[in-house]
């Protein structure tokens, strides 16, 4: 029944012009790599190219192991902080908003002066050969970083709608230990929450550029610096299916949302 | 009686396809205390909302003290409102929520501060003015919610379910503290509730109300006592119903199971023959044969609800069962179940409900 | 809270540990043990090697000589320069985005709407980055759509009229495309939170809708926008894929200095990349610092 003020129109209309225009201009400009006729090539060479394919799947990979060392770290932080340790609270959430506060350049800077060439933490600085080994570590350390703001919210918001003290006292009388409640009792009953955090790091970590590079990691947002800075209609291609795949992140958590359970909202 | 303040004149209002108001005329006079009552979704906060000009009406008029107020912006009708869910501006403390609306029309604030002081020791909250909302209990939030909406001197008092969200000793003390309140001012009042005790003990006129439509405007004694329609008289107070059958038309003469007695209120357009539903109040039913209560019943005691002051019966008549209240007496003991007993009716006090 | 000793808050805390490790609580530190490494490690330890690193000399020892340095032009221009886009584009992307959720909310726009708003606004503000960078070329770079459209059918030259996008208007518009959509995704649920009988009691108590922003809406809703805001600005300052991938290094701004310098050591000097970073740091830090400060002033009304 709502019919919405008009004013609210004029500002939705302009808002959609502003957004919308330059996804229309993107899918525009990746068409016309021919002359005088649209056509898919830019796509096609991006795909075909073999540097995106090593990068895509790379960084895909990353993000993947980005987001079971992301669970792992927050899983049971925040599970003992709403469990046992109230107090520690202000400070945990403290913590996992400072990445949205000191910038990544900032991060990698540290993470380089710090841990690169003459590391006195194993497998962060190892070279061999002049070659960089750590690298990945480094890099899937930084991007966890990166998602701790969101994966500890979804996480927490998870934990916020079940019952956890009740749910770890029945597994504890029958006989469960602290790891197999963890795996077993909470992590199913919170996999939806998971599930958003993780392809919300998925969406941020897949196209990461900054630290990446600095890293000399590549990962397919370089590979897409690279291709900007040589190419001229590929970028616009590149540039749609990164918008597609964060999209496609989105969408799944709100398809995820749907699966939440019923008594979710308490707040 | 006191001059005609408030008009409703054939108002409606639809929701797209669905009237909620199907025409309410009512008025109320200067200083009175008048409830819409009704069951939830009859429609009494959309009209209150019209009253306050929040909804505009489909069709139909309101007029305050002779001015046409139908399309007038809320802000401009200097029209109190008190809201279920309290509205006290979380951001300003006591005095500043109270003084709002004084602030609004540039009072002094010399001045200003004297009237939120006034306010104050009306609500009972003397010293309380430094607090914010968040620190208030409900009672002590929807006081404050009443003074300020009485600061700035409205013409007209709204309340909308004031006493829902309440506890209930709080909600009897409240609702007496707020009909002093206002009886002291003279304000006249619109108060919304669902809640039949709370509208008949403190109205001076209560509007029934039922599916958009006025069932009864009157009296709560008017109201209780002599309910105009079945809705009515089941919705306000509890009803006992007993079967008949009309044994003669002309002489007013009906038979409950093997008895005939003579119903004064029976309607002249029964019919001879035909059966009829009797109603009474459990107050009006007696235990045993008290003096003028002409019909007699036998049956036995199914169900007893020890309430205090107050015993309430349920007779077994027999395919008929009756609720009836006796006072305590310490003396005698309550009857148990399957007691046979006598009931007494006064025929005076039965009524006949069309259906 | 089976055992009333851990929760004592007045007591040390060195009894708080003791008695808590005869009970559960050793697992629970345990548990949360990855979690505080991790913080350590990666996020603090990092940081407070930079700040420490810009205070030493060349020789290792203390200097302030790295912090004076950042006073030489370049440096301070681009400060100059990453200042102004990111509030620039941190206030227009509030106000804008403000008045988006205002719109869909308060404007009773059909709830289909909301939720689309809502869904693209997840969307667009984790948009962008590299790919950022190439839509905004697609469409307001030299052969963009809109670039051409306007000259080709309304015979505006954007570009001989003084626009670039490769400057402080071209990356601020850019940055309005993530800004925005995060104020939406921040301050709908506050907005959410102003409850219609405030308007009502307002109205009833003679107040007009700007009164009612004036001394209601705005003041309840002020300590969300502030910290939108900071955390917009500091989301501009720190941003550095889209910058560098439409200008490459030819905008002179903080982060992109920062990472040239990581790179190869532009400034001659690892002392003031150290400074450079804390100056961002800082930067960053004030914005929050703000904030806090403003929001326990506000803090007297909040539950
Ligand atoms: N804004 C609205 N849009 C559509 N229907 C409404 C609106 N407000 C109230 N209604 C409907 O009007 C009817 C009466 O509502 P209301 O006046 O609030 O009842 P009451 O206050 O007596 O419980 C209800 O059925 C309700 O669903
Ligand atoms: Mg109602």
């Amino acid at each position: 029944m709502t019919r919405g003020k008009p004013w609210a129109w004029v500002v939705f209309g302009l808002a959609a012009l502003y957004f919308l225009l330059p996804l229309i201009a993107t899918v525009d400009f990746s068409l016309r790599i021919r002359r005088g006729t649209y056509s898919l090539d830019a796509y096609l060479n991006v795909l075909a190219d073999p540097r995106f394919q090593q990068t895509f799947s790379y960084s895909i990979f990353i993000g993947l192991t980005t987001i079971l060392v992301g669970i792992f770290i927050v899983l049971p932080a925040a599970y003992y902080v709403r469990l046992r340790l109230p107090q520690l609270r202000p400070l945990v959430e403290f913590v996992t908003l400072l990445p949205l506060i000191i910038p990544a350049i900032i991060l990698v800077f540290g993470y380089i002066r710090l841990y690169s060439s003459s590391s006195w933490l194993p497998l962060l600085g190892w070279q061999v050969g002049g070659q960089y080994i750590g690298g990945p570590i480094l890099l899937t350390f930084a991007y966890v970083a990166l998602g701790l703001p969101y994966m500890y919210r979804a996480i927490d918001t998870g934990l916020r709608t079940i019952d956890v003290q009740t749910l770890t006292e029945a597994a504890t009388i029958l006989g469960a230990n602290q790891f197999a409640i963890l795996a077993q009792v909470i992590l199913p009953n919170i996999v939806v929450a998971v599930l958003s955090g993780a392809f919300l790091t998925l969406a941020i970590v897949i196209g990461e550029f900054t630290i990446a590079s600095l890293l000399n990691q590549q990962v397919f947002g370089v590979y897409m610096q690279n291709v900007g800075a040589n190419r001229a209609f590929e970028p616009a291609a590149l540039a749609v299916i990164s918008f597609v795949i964060t999209w496609g992140a989105m969408g799944m958590i709100q398809l995820l949302a749907r699966f939440a359970p019923k008594t979710a909202r308490k707040e | 009686m006191a001059a005609e303040f408030l008009r409703i004149d054939k108002l409606v209002k639809a929701f797209g396809t669905n009237q909620v108001v199907k025409g309410v005329d009512v008025s109320f006079n200067q200083g009175e205390f008048v409830t819409l009552l009704g069951p939830s979704g009859c429609g009494k906060t959309t009209i209150l909302r019209m009253i306050a000009g929040f909804e505009k009406p489909t069709s139909g008029s309101i007029t305050v003290d002779g001015h046409d107020i139908t399309t007038l912006a809320p802000n401009k009708r200097q029209i109190g409102m008190v809201f279920q869910a309290y509205a006290l501006f979380p951001n300003m403390n006591v005095a500043d929520n109270v003084g709002f609306g004084l602030k609004i029309a540039n009072v002094p604030r010399a001045q200003r501060e004297a009237r939120v002081e006034e306010m104050l020791k009306l609500i009972g909250l003397t010293g309380y003015g430094k607090r914010f909302p968040f620190e208030l209990s409900g009672g002590q939030q929807q006081r404050v919610a009443l003074a300020r909406a009485l600061a700035p001197s409205p013409r007209m008092l709204l309340l909308d379910e004031p006493l829902s969200a309440l506890d209930a000793k709080i909600r009897v003390s409240l609702r007496e503290q707020i009909r002093e309140i206002q009886r002291e001012l003279g304000i006249t009042t619109v108060f919304v509730t669902h809640d039949q005790e709370e509208a008949l003990s403190i109205s001076d006129r209560i509007v029934v109300m039922n599916a958009g439509n006025v069932e009864q405007f009157g009296a709560p004694f008017e109201i209780y006592n002599r309910p105009q329609t079945r809705f009515v008289a089941t919705f306000v107070g509890q009803l006992n119903t007993l079967n008949a059958t009309v044994a003669d038309a002309g002489r007013k003469s009906v038979q409950i199971g093997a008895s005939t007695v003579t119903i004064p209120a029976l309607p002249a357009t029964a019919r001879t023959g035909e059966a009829i539903a009797l109603t009474m109040r459990p107050e009006a039913v007696s235990l045993s044969d008290v003096t003028g209560r002409d019909i007699q019943l036998e049956g036995r005691v199914a169900e007893v609800h020890f309430l205090g002051s107050v015993i309430r019966l349920k007779v077994d008549l027999g395919g008929n069962t009756i609720s009836l209240d006796t006072f305590n007496d310490q003396r005698t003991p309550p009857p148990t179940h399957g007691t046979p007993v006598r009931l007494g009716i006064a025929s005076s006090d039965v009524l006949v409900l069309g259906s | 809270m089976a055992d009333p000793v851990q929760t004592g808050p007045a007591m040390p805390f060195w009894r708080r540990v003791r008695s808590g490790l005869s009970g559960g609580t050793l697992t629970a530190l345990l548990g949360v043990a990855p979690f505080v490494a991790f913080a350590i490690l990666f996020l603090i330890l990092p940081t407070l090697g930079l700040v420490v690193q810009a205070f030493v000399g060349p020789d290792g020892g203390f200097t302030l000589q790295n912090i004076v340095d950042l006073s030489q032009p370049q440096i301070v221009s681009s400060f100059s320069i990453s200042l102004r886009i990111s509030a620039a584009s941190a206030a227009i992307g509030a106000v804008i985005g403000l008045i988006i959720a205002l719109a869909i909310i308060r404007g009773k726009l059909p709830e289909s709407i909301r939720s689309t708003v809502m869904t693209f606004s997840g969307v667009a503000s984790n948009f962008a980055g590299i790919p950022l960078a190439f839509a905004f070329l697609s469409t307001l770079g030299r052969l963009g759509l809109v670039t051409v459209i306007l000259k080709t059918v309304f015979g505006i030259d954007l570009y001989r009229s003084g626009f670039n996008l490769l400057s402080f208007w071209g990356l601020t518009i850019t940055y309005l495309y993530f800004q925005i959509p995060l104020m939406v995704l921040i301050i709908a649920p506050a907005i959410d939170g102003l409850k219609k009988e405030w308007g009502e009691a307002a109205a009833t108590l003679g107040a007009t809708p700007y009164q009612f922003w004036r001394y209601i809406g705005l003041p309840v809703l002020w300590p969300n926008l502030l910290g939108t805001l900071s955390l917009l600005f500091a989301n501009a300052f720190g941003a550095i894929a889209t910058a560098y991938a439409l200008t490459g290094s030819s905008l002179n701004i903080v982060p992109i200095l920062l990472y040239a310098q990581i790179r190869g050591d532009v400034l001659q000097n690892p002392g003031l990349g150290a400074a450079l970073a804390l100056g961002m740091i800082v930067v960053t830090a004030l914005a929050n610092v703000i904030y806090l400060v403003i929001r326990a002033r506000a803090e007297r009304w909040l539950k």
